[in-house]
C-alpha cells in the first residue's frame, strides 16, 4: 500500500500553521496518487491535533515520549524515518520551516528517499511526481521528477492555500516510544523578545540605505507596528551594521512570500529582489524613479521617505 | 583531530541568471563563480579550531575543474588539504552527499563544516544528508559554536530566536553569517597555496533519484502603478491596499 505522511510540527505544544497548508497538499497528493493519508506529529502534550481533521487528513499518529517535547533533529528524525517504514511507497510531507528544513533531509537519508526541498508547485499522478522548486534564490525555477519509491517533499510556507476548515475531526492515535535518540539536543530556547521573524511574517516593511542612518529605522518599527509586519532589512544595512541579520531579506538573507511587502527606500539589487519577488503585493517607497525595485512593485510612491511613511502611519491609523 | 570543510563554487549572487540553450542549467557566459558565501564562514571556523585545538584540516568540493578556484581560495586562506570530486554532471542532492559522505569517510574526519546552503540550488540539504550518512549528529545554520574536549554547544537561528544544542563529536556543523567573520587570504598564505597540490579523484558513482527535467525563468511580474510622487500619494495607496488588494 502507498502512504503519503505529513508531518505536523508542533512547538510548545501547538501546531504550526504551515503544517496545516502541508496537510491539504499531503491529501491533495494522496487522493490523486491512489494513497493513503496519514499525519505524524512528534511530542509530549499536544494540543488540537484532531484538528488535521478540519484539512482532509482523517488520522493522526502522535508519537509520544517525555523527551519529544522539545526538538531533537537526531531524535525526531529516528522516530519518523521508523513510523514512516513499512509501506512499499512513501511520500513525506513537511512545511520548509527552520526545523523541517534541519530534519527532512535526516529523514531522507535514513530511508534512501529523492529529496526535494521548498517546493512552491506539483504536479503528480499515480505515475509521475514532478516538484518545482526556485533555485537561485527565485531567479529561476526548476522542475524535477522524483523517481525513487520513497519520497521526501518540503514545501514553502505561504505558497499553498490550506482552504477553509472542514470541521471534521481525525482520529487520534498515540503511539509511546520508550527510546529517544538524544546524540544532539535543545537545551534552551532563546526568543527574540516580542519580535515577528520576516520568515513567518504575512506582512513585512523593510529598510534600506535610503534611510540613512540606523536611528531612522524607528520609522520602519512604527509602521510595520500599525500594521502588525515584522521588520526586514536590505543587506547593504545588514553589513553596516545596522540592523541584525536575523532581519536580512534576499540572496544571503531570508526568502520570503508574504501577503504585502513594503519595500523603504530600498533601490532593489538583484539579489534583494530575488529574496522578496514572489511576495504577493509589494509596495515600493523611494526617491529614485528609476530604482529596480519599481519593476517589481505591484504600487509605488516616488517620494522622500522621510515624508511619505510618516503619512502613511497616519493613514492607516484613521482606517483603524 | 581531523577537520573537513565542503565547499561548493557558485555563481556571485549579483549574477543576472540567463537558462542556457538545453533548457537544464543558466547560461554561464559571462558569470563569474565565488566560493559559496555561506562556505566562506565555514573555512574561518575550521580555520579558528585548527588554531586552537590543533589537528589537519582538509577542503573538499565536487564538481569540474572549474572547482579548483574555490578550493584554492580555502587553501590560501589557511586550510591544509584540498580534495576535488571530480565530476561535470548534474547530480541530486543525496548523491552529492553520498559521494561526500564515503571521502569523509576515508578521511576520518572528527569535525565536518558545511555552509548552511549553496546559493545556486539553494536545497540546503546536502549538510544534513551527509551527517546521516556518515552517523553523525548534525546542528545546522549555527551562529555560534564553542568545542570543549569532545563536548559541542551551539546556538542555530530558528523562526524569531535562537535554540542552544549540545552534541558530541564527532558531528556536522552548517554555517550561518553571523558566526564568525572570515579572513581575507594573506599575500603568504596564496604564496603557500600555490604549492598545494590539489588531491583529484573521480566522485563516487551513484544513481540519482531526482531527475531535473528542465530549467526555466520564474513568471514575469507586470509592472505595478506608480501611484504617485509625493505625499499627497498616500491616502490612495493606502486605499488600494485595502479595496484593491485586500492586504490591511
Amino acid at each position: 500500500m502507498s502512504k503519503v505522511l505529513v508531518f505536523l510540527e508542533q512547538r510548545n505544544g501547538i501546531i504550526k500553521k504551515a503544517s496545516f497548508e502541508a496537510a491539504r497538499v499531503a491529501a491533495d497528493i494522496a487522493g490523486k496518487t491512489g494513497s493513503e493519508v496519514e499525519a505524524v506529529c512528534i511530542g509530549d502534550e499536544i494540543e488540537s491535533l484532531e484538528k488535521a481533521g478540519n484539512f482532509s487528513v482523517p488520522a493522526v499518529t502522535h508519537i509520544k515520549n517525555k523527551d519529544f517535547a522539545n526538538y531533537s533533529s537526531s531524535a525526531y528524525a529516528s522516530a519518523l524515518a521508523e513510523h514512516a517504514q513499512g509501506a512499499s511507497e512513501t511520500v513525506v510531507v513537511f512545511a520548509n520551516t527552520s526545523m523541517a528544513k534541519e530534519f527532512a533531509p535526516l529523514v531522507a537519508a535514513k530511508l534512501d528517499a529523492g529529496l526535494a526541498m521548498d517546493a512552491t508547485a506539483y504536479q503528480v499522478d499515480s505515475t509521475s511526481f514532478i516538484v518545482t522548486r526556485p533555485v537561485y534564490a527565485g531567479k529561476a525555477l526548476i522542475d524535477v521528477k522524483i523517481t525513487s519509491p520513497v519520497k521526501v517533499l518540503t514545501l514553502r510556507p505561504n505558497v499553498f492555500n490550506p482552504g477553509e476548515p472542514s470541521g471534521l475531526k481525525a482520529a487520534v492515535t498515540v503511539k509511546e516510544v520508550t527510546k529517544a535518540d538524544l546524540r544532539s539536543k535543545v537545551i534552551e530556547t532563546k526568543k527574540a523578545e516580542g519580535k515577528l521573524d520576516v520568515a513567518e511574517a504575512d506582512k513585512i516593511v523593510s529598510g534600506g540605505r535610503g534611510l540613512k542612518g540606523p536611528e531612522h529605522f524607528t520609522l520602519i518599527e512604527e509602521l510595520a507596528e500599525e500594521l502588525g509586519a515584522a521588520v526586514g532589512a536590505s543587506r547593504a544595512v545588514v553589513d553596516a551594521g545596522w540592523r541584525s541579520h536575523s532581519e536580512q531579506v534576499g540572496q544571503t538573507g531570508k526568502t520570503v512570500s508574504p501577503n504585502l511587502y513594503i519595500a523603504v527606500a530600498i533601490s532593489g539589487a538583484i539579489q534583494h529582489l530575488a529574496g522578496m519577488r514572489s511576495s504577493k503585493y509589494i509596495v515600493a517607497i523611494n526617491k529614485d524613479k528609476d530604482a529596480p525595485i519599481f519593476q517589481v512593485a505591484d504600487y509605488g510612491i516616488v517620494g522622500d521617505a522621510f515624508e511619505i511613511v510618516p503619512e502613511l502611519i497616519k493613514e492607516i491609523k484613521k482606517i483603524k | 583531530m581531523k577537520i573537513v570543510v565542503c565547499v561548493s563554487h557558485v555563481p556571485d549572487t549579483a549574477t543576472r541568471i540567463n537558462v542556457s540553450g538545453d533548457g537544464k542549467n543558466i547560461d554561464s557566459t559571462g558569470v563569474t563563480y565565488i566560493v559559496n558565501p555561506y562556505d566562506e564562514f565555514a573555512i574561518e571556523e575550521a580555520l579558528k579550531h585548527k588554531e586552537k585545538s590543533g589537528g589537519e584540516t582538509y577542503v573538499v568540493s565536487l564538481g569540474g575543474d572549474a572547482n579548483k578556484e574555490t578550493i584554492k581560495k580555502a587553501l590560501a586562506m589557511g586550510i591544509d588539504n584540498g580534495i576535488l570530486l571530480k565530476d561535470d554532471s548534474y547530480r541530486d542532492s543525496l548523491s552529492v552527499a553520498k559521494a561526500l559522505a564515503a571521502e569523509i569517510k576515508s578521511i576520518g574526519a572528527d569535525l565536518v563544516f558545511f555552509g548552511k546552503q549553496s546559493v545556486d540550488y539553494d536545497s540546503s540539504a546536502v549538510g544534513q544528508l551527509t551527517a546521516e550518512l556518515l552517523g553523525m549528529p548534525l546542528i545546522s545554520v549555527v551562529v555560534a559554536l564553542s568545542v570543549e574536549g569532545s563536548k559541542v554547544t551551539a546556538e542555530r537561528e530558528i523562526e524569531g530566536g535562537k535554540e542552544v544544542i549540545e552534541t558530541t563529536l564527532p558531528c556536522v556543523i552548517t554555517t550561518q553569517k553571523g558566526l564568525n567573520e572570515p579572513r581575507y587570504a594573506s599575500l603568504k598564505g596564496i604564496m603557500a597555496a600555490k604549492k598545494k597540490i590539489i588531491e583529484e579523484k573521480p566522485a563516487l558513482a551513484v544513481a540519482n533519484y531526482v531527475e531535473l527535467l528542465q530549467m526555466k525563468r520564474p513568471p514575469a511580474k507586470e509592472s505595478g502603478k506608480i501611484v504617485g510622487t509625493d505625499v499627497s500619494a498616500v491616502p490612495e495607496l493606502v486605499r488600494l491596499l485595502r479595496e484593491e488588494a485586500k492586504v490591511i
